[in-house]
């Protein structure tokens, strides 16, 4: 798995309950190492051990965790690049939704060997959408739920979302879009610093 | 061509229709921004825009002259914004029209004129080279932090591998390096073997826990009494080797070794006993070899060492010195 995403697991760990428990997380997953580097590749099992010991020392369940993951990587002030990165993608909340089947590409623009699940989205009525997830690993469902919720109040949209596991790997996350301008949003400049 | 801007205010709404005196007829609505305390309309373009490349365009007629080809252009008053032009007489011949881009200047064009991605047609390729350099110069970040901790990491294990990591002291191989390299610069250096006297009593007696300490305590000695430029080596168990770098004379190289002999000969008090020991020395210097090699300087320095015990311990003596 991508040292990016290991870091992000790293990074959501300690600056939300402490740079303590993440010291605790990587005993209990037995890493043998305190800091995944961003730009290394590491073997897949060592992320799902370090998920699995993350559960056990925050007391959260799995697919609660994966979420609040995807919640600090688009809005905590840390994943800032990622959170910019993300508002390339439209301007409107419904741009950004149609971008989310270009993410992979998208991420592999910038890092080569940054492999992202296949994503596609459909709307089946108007406002109502399935982005249906599809990748060799698990848990990527529940940490795009959480980028979309974030991403949501990050344009000021009001949506509802749900999130249907569909096997190891594949999820679909319903999306309802109640309102696209609900409330102010965050400003977003192209040229940085806003 | 009444319709004609509110079409390319869509297509390329960084645009300028010109009228056949060369004033602006219309800005396309990006244009506008770059000047937005200022009506372009009706302004000169040969006075919003100068043309740099090719040189001396001005006035329509050069301008046309130069119609389909890759024109460089800047904007004459602050921020002098760069861009890139394409010029095309307009249909039924009456002026022309404009149209431009930003180039390779768009990341400072974007901060200068705040753009949002509604300020670039939807088929405009800038705001994918805009997410491309701020995720490149993100991972760029990512992989510079990478080398400069893998670096350290790199310094630390070569400083680690080149380190006697019970005194601190440089080990055999570090000597090794030092020596070549003063070899082949052809410096003027003492090599000095020193031997501890007594020491095997200290371990046998006290315990290697002691015997290390009293290790420990030579090597402080040792540093203190060179300069820094000097190398204080421990190449086995009780053996230590001084390189001294431009040393002065023989009698300088003498009194190095004597000083560093009373200081090992202070008894000192370890694990709560006083503890007394020794030293032998013996040094070769580089001046007295035609052709001086790290090997043989070893050897007749250990040579003069093994004199200087035989003679009853406690002393120096140079290589080659008869007495």
């Amino acid at each position: 798995m991508h040292g990016l995403i290991n870091r992000a697991i790293q990074g959501f760990v300690a600056d939300t309950y402490g740079r303590a428990r993440w010291i605790a997380v990587t005993h209990l997953a037995d890493l043998g190492f305190a800091d995944f580097e961003a730009m290394m590749i590491y073997p897949p099992e060592l992320t799902q051990r370090v998920l699995d010991a993350a559960v056990r020392e925050l007391g959260k369940a799995r697919d609660e965790l994966l979420e609040d993951i995807g919640i600090y990587l688009a809005s905590h002030p840390q994943a800032e690049a990622v959170r910019r990165l993300l508002r390339f993608g439209g301007v409107t909340f419904v741009d950004f939704l149609h971008s989310l089947d270009d993410l992979p590409e998208r991420a592999r623009l910038a890092v080569s060997d940054l492999a992202l699940p296949a994503l596609e989205l459909s709307e089946h009525a108007p406002g109502r959408y399935t982005l249906t997830v599809s990748g060799e690993h698990d848990g990527f469902g529940p940490m795009l739920l959480g980028v979309l919720r974030a991403m949501a109040d990050d344009y000021g949209a009001l949506v509802y979302t749900e999130l249907r596991r569909a096997g190891p790997g594949s999820d679909a996350l319903e999306i309802t879009l109640v309102e696209s301008a609900y409330a102010e949003g965050r400003r977003f400049v192209l040229g940085g610093s806003d | 061509m009444e319709a004609c801007p509110h079409i390319l205010d869509v297509l390329c709404p960084l645009h300028a229709i010109l009228d056949p005196e060369g004033r602006i007829a219309h800005a396309g609505p990006t244009l506008s921004k770059l000047r937005p305390g200022r009506d372009l309309a009706d302004a000169d373009a040969f006075e919003v825009f100068e043309v740099t490349r090719p040189r001396h365009v001005r006035g329509m007629a050069a301008l046309l002259a130069h119609a389909g080809q890759c024109l460089h252009l800047r904007l004459r008053d602050a921020p002098r914004t760069k861009l890139k032009g394409v010029v095309v007489p307009a249909p039924g011949g009456d002026g022309a029209i404009l149209n431009l881009s930003f180039g390779i200047s768009i990341v400072e064009a974007v901060r200068d004129y705040a753009l949002t991605n509604a300020d670039f047609a939807a088929t405009d390729l800038a705001v994918e080279m805009l997410y491309l350099v701020e995720a490149k110069s993100a991972a760029m970040e990512a992989s510079r932090q990478l080398n400069l901790r893998l670096q350290g990491a790199k310094i630390a294990a070569e400083e680690q591998a080149f380190t006697d990591t019970l005194t601190g002291l440089k080990n055999r191989r570090a000597l090794g390096h030092i020596l070549e390299r003063l070899v082949v610069r052809g410096a003027r250096f003492a090599l000095m073997q020193i031997d501890l006297d007594w020491f095997k009593a200290v371990n046998d007696t006290m315990g290697h826990a002691a015997g290390d300490q009293v290790l420990q305590h030579v090597a402080r000695e040792l540093v203190e009494a060179t300069r820094g430029s000097d190398t204080a080596a421990r190449i086995g168990g009780d053996e230590f080797v001084l390189v001294l770098r431009d040393p002065g004379g023989q009698a300088e190289v003498a009194r190095v070794a004597t000083r560093i002999i009373r200081r090992i000969e202070t008894p000192v008090e370890v694990a709560g006993r006083e503890t007394r020991i020794s030293a032998s020395a013996g040094s070769a210097l580089s001046w007295r070899y035609t052709r001086p090699e790290a090997e043989r300087m070893l050897a007749d320095a250990d040579r003069a060492l093994y004199a200087s015990k035989a003679a009853g311990r406690g002393r120096h003596r140079f290589a080659g010195q008869d007495d």
